[in-house]
């Protein structure tokens, strides 16, 4: 059968199971939304490209299947140059198709050309330029498995509108096909035997050890796995920011998020421990603080699919390479075998208590505001957690905002938080909400925004309004860039440089309505709850709250930049007892 | 970069003969701030393969990650690390040396000496070629100096393990992916 180059790509599409593509056309994309009009295919058509990366991103997130996004050459690669550093840091699989200028016009600064396998050859995990349309089937095929398997990623594909508009002889690839065609990708999954058997007896002989996990628990689907080893072994679990939600928040073993805004008992249980178990987590510098100074008396077994993960910040002494959740329940069935031969593990009783005093001492806190004080945004927070309608999925931006969401929510299911991690890409709520939406259309979808980041994407709720995709905004506005004037404040003596936006402009209610959205504008506390429950109410269109603030609020705990986790600042309230943390 | 050879290492990479490849390594040394000391690269005697020599200045603990990061790329489908000791290394060198005629004697007598040759006689240089062990290749340049060194160009080395013996261990390798 004979068809063009642009049918095989959206033929091979389909054939990848893609439900939903987030894209906008342009000049050399063109041949390929003709046959997407005949296709079983969802297109949502954004008002940026950036939008569409970061939708793409959202719906992966919450379905762990590979988000699509479709864009033109030229700038609009260009614009998903963010979208795809962020999917490439957060290990996002997602397959971004570009358009590219004729194979004839490569190289001769062409209309709209730009080179940007080159320019995003760094922030995929692969790319590729179809050459001629018979590579359409294969091409697409590698995309998809790339992206899926290993550490998941992104895979961009640059298409050349001669190839779109050629004619090929239909044929998908076998499994097998895809594999040969491929001899340098061959991902480990199975963790080594000998390593999973010295994990199961340092667990079993460690005094002091900690669970800290990561997004790759979620990227394995791991969660069920890590509750069993959590709960068999009866050993406290730190969730990091992109592993909220893999542990229950509501289990006493969860301690939360560790790290430079994460609370003292989670940070303080890292620096204490005699063992990290490390479960698909990367040792990031959100997390280490000063690395020569973390965790100092920890063994560690690292955990990672990504063999260069292993020693790349910290030694690991057991590390292992494969798939969170198969070794995970390698290392379980390990542990109850040693236990069934009459092994006792270890007396991790003293640590649970001191891990239980932390707990108690240093929960998160904030000072409640005055009557007639400006709001806190700790409690809109706090507010919109306990009105959520069950399984709702939290998405935020970059900033103040974003901690306090990880701070305050309580996450207790997987797939339930959507942010930017590793990137920490402000803007990435208002669009990543909405591809989350689009792939739970089902589920209530909160995005918390800081009024810095909003304006930065926001074009995107034209997009959900008429696409009928009511995600829910809730803007924390203290009309600051917040977490730069927190750093000013604390660091720079209070002198604040370019950090106060305007609590006047924009009009946030008449912004929303503008973009056929439902705007609130909430001032005093009492104003909150009857926000929350309106927006609640509203299932037809995007609602946006917009609550006025006290930019005053500054994140604690606070690990400074560049200081050890032992140094960490604490509320106000909580600093005379310090000392405890030990 | 230092030209201090003790945090040189030799990594060959096989790789698949494809568009763009070299790109990719590159970006990755540059990407990660990794140093290349020197490169070259050709295809293998299966056209569908290059083998890529890099000669990386590095301590030994970055060498892991650079390893690991390279294994990373898609199209790198083996690495080993080639230990000077147990392998055959060699490089060209293309020189043009300052010879009056009354000093075209010492330089010709040297080229002979190291075995090189001679590719051009101009009327006050030459332009002579050496082909050898990277650490001969340095002794002639630094010998050829005293007379003056119009232009150089040497080629990066390549390398092979040495053949197997019997009791010796030739070859390092990392961690194939195929076999």
């Amino acid at each position: 059968m004979k068809i063009t180059g642009a049918q095989a790509l959206i033929k091979s599409l389909e054939m990848e199971n893609v439900e939903v593509i987030f894209g906008l056309p342009g000049g050399c994309i063109l041949p390929a939304y003709d046959p997407l009009l005949d296709s079983t295919i969802r297109h949502i058509l954004v008002r940026h490209e950036q939008g569409a990366g970061h939708m793409a991103e959202g719906y992966a997130h919450v379905t762990g299947r590979p988000g699509v996004a479709m864009v033109t050459s030229g700038p609009a690669a260009t614009n998903m140059v963010t979208p795809l550093c962020d999917a490439y840091l957060d290990s996002i699989p997602m397959v971004v198709i570009t358009g590219q200028v004729a194979t004839f016009a490569i190289g001769t600064d062409a209309f709209q050309e730009c080179d940007t396998l080159g320019i995003t050859r760094s922030v995929t995990k692969h790319n590729e330029l179809i050459m001629t349309a018979d590579d359409v089937p294969m091409a697409v095929r590698q995309a998809f498995h790339i992206a899926t398997t290993g550490r998941p990623g992104p895979v961009l594909l640059d298409v050349p509108k001669d190839v779109l508009t050629n004619s090929m002889e239909w044929y998908w690839p076998t499994d097998q096909e895809v594999r040969d065609s491929l001899p340098g990708y061959r991902p480990n999954v199975k963790g080594h035997p000998r390593m999973i058997r010295e994990a199961a007896k340092l667990i079993m002989t460690s005094e002091r050890p900690v669970l800290y996990v990561g997004g790759g628990i979620l990227k394995a689907r791991a969660a069920a796995a890590l509750k069993e080893l959590a709960e068999l072994t009866d050993i406290h679990v730190v969730t990091t920011l992109m592993a909220r939600g893999a542990f229950p928040d509501s289990h006493p073993l969860c301690l939360g998020m560790p790290g430079m805004h994460g609370n003292a008992t989670a940070t303080t249980a890292l620096q204490r421990s005699d063992l990290l178990i490390t479960l698909g987590a990367r040792f990031d510098d959100r997390i280490t603080g000063k690395v020569s100074t973390f965790a100092p008396e920890a063994k560690v077994i690292h955990v990672d699919i990504d063999p260069a993960e292993q020693g790349k910040v910290r030694k690991p002494d057991i590390p292992i390479v494969g798939d969170c959740k198969q070794v995970i329940e390698e290392i379980t069935k390990e542990i109850r075998a040693l236990m069934a031969a009459g092994e006792l593990q270890a007396d991790i009783s003293a640590w649970k208590s001191r891990i239980s005093g932390w707990r108690e001492q240093f929960p998160y806190t904030y000072e409640p505001s005055l009557p007639g004080d400006a709001l806190k945004p700790q409690f809109c927070l706090e507010m919109l957690r306990d009105n959520a309608p069950e399984d709702t999925i939290l998405v935020s931006g970059v900033g103040q905002h974003q901690m306090w969401s990880s701070q305050y929510w309580r996450f207790d299911k997987p797939y339930t938080w959507v942010n930017s991690g590793g990137l920490g890409t402000m803007g990435f709520s208002v669009p990543a909400a909405i591809g989350a939406k689009v792939g739970r259309p089902e589920a209530t979808v909160w995005a918390i925004d800081g009024d810095g980041c909003f304006q930065m994407t926001a074009q995107e709720l034209v997009t959900a309004a008429l696409e009928r995709i009511p995600v829910k905004i809730a803007i924390l506005n203290n009309s600051y860039l917040g977490m730069v004037r927190q750093w000013q404040e604390m660091f720079y003596e209070e002198r604040y440089s370019e950090v106060y936006l305007s609590p006047e402009v924009p009009d946030f209610v008449k912004w929303a309505e503008a973009m056929g959205c439902i705007g609130i504008r909430v001032d005093s506390p009492e104003e909150v709850l009857p926000a929350i429950e309106k927006a609640n109410s509203i299932d037809d269109r995007p609602v946006i709250i917009d609550f006025r603030v006290d930019a005053r609020e500054k994140v604690f705990p606070m690990v400074p930049a560049g200081a050890a986790n032992d140094d960490l600042l604490l509320p106000e309230s909580q600093m005379a007892n310090k000392r405890f943390l030990q | 970069m230092s030209t201090d050879r003790s945090h040189h290492h030799i990594l060959s990479v096989l790789v698949q003969n494809r568009a763009g490849v070299l790109a990719r390594v590159a970006t990755l040394f540059a990407r990660r701030a990794y140093n290349i000391f020197s490169l070259a690269v050709a295809p293998t005697e299966d056209e569908n393969f290059s083998r890529i020599t890099i000669v990386v200045d590095i301590e030994m603990t970055s060498l892991e990650q650079i390893t690991k990061q390279l294994f990373k790329l898609i199209d790198v489908i083996k690495i080993t690390e080639l230990d000077p000791l147990t392998s055959v290394e060699r490089e060209l060198l293309l020189a043009t040396v300052r010879a009056e005629p009354d000093q075209r004697r010492q330089v010709v007598e040297l080229t002979q000496i190291f075995e090189g040759k001679i590719l051009a006689v101009g009327n006050n240089a030459l332009t002579v070629s050496l082909e050898g062990n990277p650490n001969k290749l340095d002794d002639f340049e630094d010998l050829i100096r005293a007379h003056g060194i119009v232009e150089l160009q040497r080629t990066g080395r390549v390398a092979l393990p040495k053949l197997e013996r019997e009791g010796g261990r030739a070859v390092r390798p990392l961690r194939g992916k195929v076999s």
